[in-house]
Parts: C-alpha cells; sequence; structure tokens
C-alpha cells in the first residue's frame, strides 16, 4: 500500500471510530496500522487508554505495575517449540524438577522483597500431572496463603488434559481447588493455525488454547492474554489474533489484560528460520510501539494494555506508556523464559517507579486483578525500610 | 511476508488531530505551529512537561514530514578523538585523562593519518575529531591533524574541533581570528561540529564545567565561527543536573544565534551516559521519555534549524530509531571507533555498517538517504 493510497477521511473516520469504542473490522485494523505515523497512531491509542483507564478525580495519570517472580517448575518439555530457548527434553542432563525446598526458598524471596504473586509456568512434563500441581498449589497456599498463583498456561492444561484424557473443565475444576488464582495467556504466540503449524506444531491449537480461557471464564476466572509477534506471521495474522482474543473476551470477559511482545531469536532453534521471510532481522521498536498502539484501538474490551521492558528495554517500554499503554507489567524477580532466548533487560522497582514518574504518571502497584496494592514504605533505594533496623540490632548485638 | 518499510505514513486528520492536541491541553501551541507562528519560552516548558508526549511527538513529526518528507539522513563518516588528555575536569566527562596517566593518549598527526587510510576500503567521506585540550600541543599541531586527515584521503570532509578546542587555538594562535581561520580552512578544515555546548546556562556550568568555556564563550566562538563562513552543528548534554527551564534557555540562545548567524545545520540532543563519571552516582542513563521529548521540542522550538539529529550512540538505536517519527531526521553516520561514550558506558556498538542503518531507518518507515557532512545528497549502491 503506497503512502498515497490511503485517503486521509478514510483514515479519520476510522480513529473516529475507534475513539467512540466502535469494533474495529480486521481489515478496518490493518488500514490503521500500516495508514497512519506512529505518533497519530499513538495519539489515538492514548485516547482509547484515557477512556478505559481514566484519570483519578485531581487529573493523576495512574500507570500500574505488579511485584511477582517467575517460577519455572520444571523446564522438560515435549512440544519441541522451535522459538523457544528455555525447554530441555526429558532425560536431558539440563532437565529439572524443582523439588519443594528450592520452591519455598523462591517464594520467601518473594515475600521478603514485597511480592504478591508467583507467575507460574513451566514446560509439558510427560510424567507430571494434574494432582501433582494440585499437591504443589496446595503446599504452597498452606505456608503461604497471602501469595496469589498466576499459573499454568493455556497449552500446559490442554497438555493435562490430553495426557489425562479428560475435559479440560474438570482439570481447571481440580487446578483451582487446589489453590490455582489466576491463568497467564502465555504460548499463544500467534493464533492462527498456519503460523502454529510452523513455529509450534506440537502445542496447544489455536482452538484449544481458546477453550481452556473459554472454560476458566466460564468458571469465573481471570488470566491475560499475550501476542508474540515478529516472526513468520503476516499484518493480518496478527491481526487475527487479537480479533479472536476479542471475540472470546465478548462471549466470557476472562482477560484483564492483553501483553503483546516480540519474538527474540537468540539462542532458539528456528529463530534464523523464522525471521527468514523478515531478512533475518527481528522485529524493531517502530513496529513494537505501532503494534501496542494498534492492540489498543482494536482490542478496546479488554481493559488493560502491557508495555514490556523485558523484550524493549526501559526507553521503548517508557514510551508504549504515552501510545496505549497504561502497564509496565512486572518487576519479574525472576525471569528464566525469555532471558534464555538472550534477551535481557535486568531492572528494579525503584527503576520501574521512576520511568513512571519521569513519564509524568503516577506509579500503582497493583494484584492481578488490577486492584490497588499498597505499596510497602521504603528507604530512598528502594529497600524495605525495616530493613536497615535489622542490620543495626544485629551490630549492636 | 511482512515488509515493514511499506509503512504508510499519512498523518492523522488535521480537525481530528487537532481535536485530540487540544484536549491534551495543547491546542494554542498546535494553532501556532500549524502557522508557522515562533514558539515561546513558556511553550517549550509546557511541552517539555506534558505527560502527552504522542501529542507533542505528532506536532515535531508533522513539522518533520513538511521540511523533510520521509527522508533521513545518515552519513558514512569515522570518529578521530586524537587525544582524551585534557586541562580540564567537567564532572560528566569519563573520557579525559591526566597527563601521565596511564589510559592518557595523544596521537601524532602520523597516527591520524593511519586512521584515516585504515578506512580507505570504505566509502567514508567525513572525518570527526574531537578531543581534550591538551595543555601543552602547539598551534600547529591542530593545523597538522587536519592536513594529516587529508593527506590520507584528500576528498573527506575534516569536521572537527568542537568551540572549546577552536576557543583554545584561537588563544594559543599569536594570530588574529582571520588569520587562524584562515589556516584552519587552508589545513583543510571543512566545518566544526556541535559539543562542547553542554546546557548553556550559568548554574550548569558552575556546577558541572566551571573549568572550560561557559555560555557565553561557547555562542560567542560559534558566532565567530559561522561569520568566517564555516557551517556547524549545535548540541545539548541533557539529563544530568539541568532543568527544564535551563534546557528551554539553552534552545532559544540556539535560536537567537541561528537568526543572527544562520550556520547552524542539525541540533544535536545528546543523551548522557553517567558511568565512570563524577555524576555517576548522581544520574541515571537517559529514559525514553526525555530522549523523544528533546527531539521533538527541539524540532518544535528551533524553527530556523533545517536538521534534527538523532545520535544513535547515545540516544541508543532503539531510542534513536523512534526519534525519527518524533521530529527526527538524521541518525548520524557509520561512526567506527567512538571513544567518548564509550568510556561513559554506553552499551552501543562502535559502529553500524550501512545495512544497519538502513534497517533501522526502513523498518520505521523512512527513507534511507545518504548525505555529505553539510547535507548534499550522496548517490549511493546500497539498498
Amino acid at each position: 500500500m503506497s503512502p498515497a493510497a490511503t485517503d486521509s477521511t478514510l483514515l479519520r473516520d476510522l480513529g473516529q471510530k475507534a475513539l467512540e469504542g466502535g469494533t474495529l473490522a480486521p481489515a478496518e485494523a490493518q488500514i490503521l496500522y500500516r495508514g497512519l505515523d506512529q505518533p497519530s497512531l499513538g495519539l489515538l491509542a492514548n485516547e482509547v487508554r484515557l477512556r478505559l483507564n481514566p484519570p483519578d478525580p485531581d487529573g493523576k495519570v495512574k500507570v500500574t505495575y505488579i511485584v511477582d517472580r517467575n517460577l519455572n517448575p520444571t523446564n522438560v518439555c515435549v512440544t519441541d517449540c522451535g522459538f523457544c530457548a528455555f525447554y530441555r527434553s526429558p532425560g536431558d542432563a539440563e532437565a529439572y524438577i524443582l523439588p519443594r525446598e528450592v520452591i519455598y526458598q523462591k517464594v520467601e524471596e518473594l515475600i521478603a522483597k514485597g511480592g504478591i504473586q508467583l507467575l507460574l509456568q513451566g514446560g509439558h512434563h510427560p510424567k507430571l500431572k494434574t494432582d501433582w500441581y494440585v499437591s504443589l498449589f496446595q503446599d504452597l497456599k498452606q505456608r503461604y496463603p497471602q501469595v496469589w498463583i498466576h499459573g499454568m498456561s493455556p497449552p500446559e492444561i490442554t497438555h493435562l488434559s490430553k495426557m489425562e484424557k479428560r475435559p479440560v473443565r474438570d482439570v481447571l475444576t481440580d487446578l483451582r481447588a487446589g489453590g490455582l488464582d489466576s491463568i497467564p495467556g502465555g504460548g499463544a504466540e500467534i493464533l492462527v493455525e498456519r503460523v502454529r503449524k510452523v513455529i509450534a506444531p506440537k502445542k496447544a491449537t489455536t482452538e484449544e488454547w481458546l477453550e481452556v480461557f473459554r472454560q476458566w471464564g466460564l468458571m469465573g476466572g481471570k488470566g491475560t492474554a499475550t501476542m508474540m509477534f515478529g516472526h513468520v506471521e503476516s499484518d493480518a495474522e496478527r491481526i487475527e489474533h487479537m480479533t479472536r482474543v476479542r471475540e472470546l473476551q465478548d462471549e466470557v470477559g476472562v482477560f484483564t489484560a492483553f501483553i503483546p511482545w516480540t519474538f527474540q531469536p537468540e539462542n532458539t532453534a528456528l529463530g534464523a528460520s523464522m525471521l527468514a521471510a523478515r531478512g533475518g532481522q527481528k522485529a524493531t521498536v517502530a513496529e513494537y510501539l505501532r503494534t501496542l498502539s494498534l492492540a489498543r484501538l482494536h482490542l478496546q474490551n479488554v481493559p488493560h494494555l502491557q508495555s514490556s521492558f523485558v523484550t524493549q528495554g526501559m526507553k521503548t517500554c517508557q514510551a508504549g506508556l504515552a501510545m496505549g499503554a497504561d502497564d509496565f507489567g512486572s518487576a519479574m524477580l525472576e525471569e528464566n523464559v525469555v532471558s534464555s532466548a538472550g534477551c535481557t533487560h535486568p531492572t528494579s522497582i525503584p527503576e520501574i517507579e521512576r520511568h513512571i514518574k519521569d513519564a509524568g504518571f503516577v506509579p500503582q502497584r497493583r494484584n492481578m486483578m488490577y486492584q490497588p496494592v499498597e505499596t510497602p514504605p521504603t528507604d530512598k533505594f528502594g529497600k524495605p525500610a525495616q530493613q536497615k533496623k535489622a542490620v543495626t540490632s544485629e551490630v549492636s548485638a | 511476508m511482512n515488509k515493514a518499510s511499506t509503512w504508510a505514513h499519512a498523518h492523522l486528520d488535521e480537525s481530528l488531530a487537532t481535536k485530540l492536541i487540544a484536549r491534551a491541553g495543547l491546542g494554542d501551541i498546535d494553532a501556532k505551529v500549524r502557522s508557522g507562528e515562533r514558539l515561546s519560552f513558556d511553550d517549550g516548558m509546557r511541552l517539555y512537561e506534558t505527560p502527552h508526549l504522542a501529542a507533542v511527538g505528532l506536532m515535531a513529526h508533522r513539522v518533520r514530514t513538511a521540511r523533510h518528507g520521509r527522508r533521513t539522513y545518515y552519513n558514512v563518516n569515522q570518529h578521530v578523538n586524537y587525544t582524551n588528555i585534557c586541562q580540564y575536569s567537567c564532572k560528566f566527562c569519563a573520557f579525559a585523562a591526566k597527563e601521565g596517566e596511564e589510559r592518557g593518549y595523544l596521537m601524532t598527526p602520523e597516527i591520524v593519518e593511519q586512521k584515516v587510510r585504515e578506512q580507505l576500503h570504505r566509502p567514508v567521506t567525513e572525518v570527526h575529531m574531537v578531543a581534550g585540550i591538551h595543555p601543552r600541543m602547539g598551534y600547529d599541531y591542530y593545523l597538522d591533524v587536519v592536513r594529516a586527515a587529508k593527506r590520507a584521503r584528500p576528498d573527506i570532509h575534516v569536521k572537527a574541533f568542537t568551540m572549546v578546542e577552536i576557543d583554545h587555538i584561537l588563544k594559543i594562535s599569536g594570530k588574529s581570528e582571520d588569520e587562524v581561520f584562515e589556516d584552519l580552512r587552508e589545513a583543510g578544515l571543512g566545518s566544526c561540529p556541535g559539543g562542547g555546548a553542554e546546557v548553556l546556562v550559568d548554574r550548569v556550568h558552575k556546577a558541572v564545567f566551571r573549568e572550560k568555556q561557559g555560555p557565553q564563550g561557547w555562542l560567542d566562538t560559534a558566532r565567530k565561527v559561522q561569520k568566517h563562513g564555516f557551517k556547524m552543528n549545535a548540541t545539548m548534554l541533557y539529563g544530568h543536573i539541568e532543568r527544564t527551564d535551563e534546557r528551554v534557555t539553552h534552545l532559544m540562545k540556539l535560536r537567537e544565534l541561528q537568526d543572527e548567524c544562520g550556520g547552524f545545520m542539525a541540533y544535536i540532543p545528546l543523551a548522557f551516559w553517567p558511568y565512570h563519571t563524577d555524576l555517576e552516582n548522581y544520574g541515571h542513563v537517559t529514559t525514553g521519555h526525555l530522549d523523544q521529548r528533546s527531539i521533538a521540542v527541539g524540532r518544535l522550538m528551533l524553527d530556523n534549524f533545517p536538521h534534527v539529529k538523532a545520535y544513535w550512540i547515545m540516544l541508543t538505536q532503539e531510542s534513536a530509531q523512534t526519534a525519527l517519527s518524533f521530529g527526527a531526521n538524521d541518525l548520524d553516520g557509520t561512526v567506527t571507533e567512538e571513544k567518548i561514550t564509550h568510556d561513559a558506558g554506553t552499551t552501543e556498538p562502535q559502529a553500524l555498517n550501512e545495512m544497519q542503518l538502513h534497517h533501522l531507518i526502513r523498518e520505521a518507515g523512512y527513507e534511507p538517504v545518504q548525505r555529505t557532512t553539510v547535507y548534499e545528497e550522496v548517490a549511493t549502491a546500497a539498498s
């Protein structure tokens, strides 16, 4: 499409439609995506963001984040996704299942740092069944009832359902009884079969992924939806992904947030071939920011949109706050999956807060349900305020 | 399958954009920009302080597009930082060394010649030479390094000496201003870079670079350079102790001098890197918002500057690419062996090749155009 091909009246009408909360057809989304310059798209997306997540009565606009940690109980996985640098096959020398003591230690570190949630995801282990996870959740809830378990991405649940030959609904019911609080939207990649057959042929299909969230939503549960883009998919397929998420959201209202991020090819088996159609280059931040803004316009029934510092770095993540995103994501006290793929953008809670304030927003800690959570008092270095005292008393003793 | 370079670039329809910018509280500034009216100091302050970055970006992007369309300039250049020995101790600098210090170095004219020769296999059109103020090198040394570069590559454009160096050269020359500029021109000097301006405000000068030439000195020297017919750039080092009003003051001073002399080519906001400097425990790497704002406000305030450059070494490639949609129309060049920002901890590489620069530009939807130092277009085989 040449710059002149899309006329300005059409772009205006579509922009106006998005501003008024109208549901864009996929073709309309594509016209905006490719037609408008980046600040224009960002400005529209920011308007939608302010409508969906309005300023406080005093005019202050909040940007939220959560303090959680990743916990990957196992890296053993049978799906062999070519874009993944984290997994190991059963029997591999580096394969692991974390023992309880290690898991407890990690949770205690999380609590000590003021964290409230475990993002618990792992490989598709061929032997670990629902009862193993149920007992893990029960043990965790018994010891740490205050910790929210945001766990088991849809493909993990599909895997359990197939392995145990019983309906997804039953698996979910058991997991929930064990203590599962919400479901992270990982493993969505691109929810289009053509793409999944290329990049993740052994993993849950589009329908299976959606079915997990359909059932979970019908049970009253909540979760998030991700999108991994910048590999073999087309524009239309990105938009189809967003459309499928939107349709399911209309049906069951299960998603609290949408989290797009770009494919990180380093250390992955298929990295080079997945980028072949893109001239061997991964998506740049220009493509990321446009896609973030488009997601805000096309997916207005999902209330929150996350900007990703883990894949984009702090500068671009912060820029995303002005172009549709209202959430900085997670402080991620431990991240193993994306960092295995060579992508490391370490940060800290004070850094997240500084970036939110610097952009003119008010930082607000939240839980998975996007309710505000009180921020524990800290000293000027961002350490828990009481820690200093403890050291002094130790010295004097 | 996806060619990101097929991004189209229509601005939002003016009536809708006007409405949204007005809702962001910037309607009056937008009206001025659209009618070509000059922005005031207060306008600059508001543009720096509003949280509505996309609105600021769109205004700046429209100015950029009106001037340059989708063209984005870069050059094939090399840097030669001929010495790091410096008689001054600026707090933001990790590059300077004192004489006798182990990490101190001084390139003889022969070494400079060698550095330029090493790049003869590449289509370099510019050598960018800036360095410390060595306490003992004489007037001829400066002429000799310029001659050395020209000897190695006669058709190269020598862009050398910040206003701090020019001022020093004038002082040690024992000659008149006219004679010095004539000598420099004869030696082969083509233009001057824009460094050393830092923030053109006395408070900042006193606090972080008091030993070096101050704001008035920089502006006076720039006036001399431009009156003698040399083109130059202007920078601002931001993201350390300067306040917003001081940034805007800086821009106002540059705009005034440009009205008077008209010799500035590009405005180049430089993101401060704190590592290994005396401000290490004070500062941070600049944020994405500050980077984009610095570009955009520069584009909007400096209505008499033809170009705004996103210098990727200091902004990072990511911020520099985003800046192309926030008012910048230039990415600087391939660089090759930069020392100053690398000593201050930049995580960026030493050099980018032309294909990498093209990739950044095209992926953001712009058209890469190779330029000379003075913004003449260079026909290029690279696609």
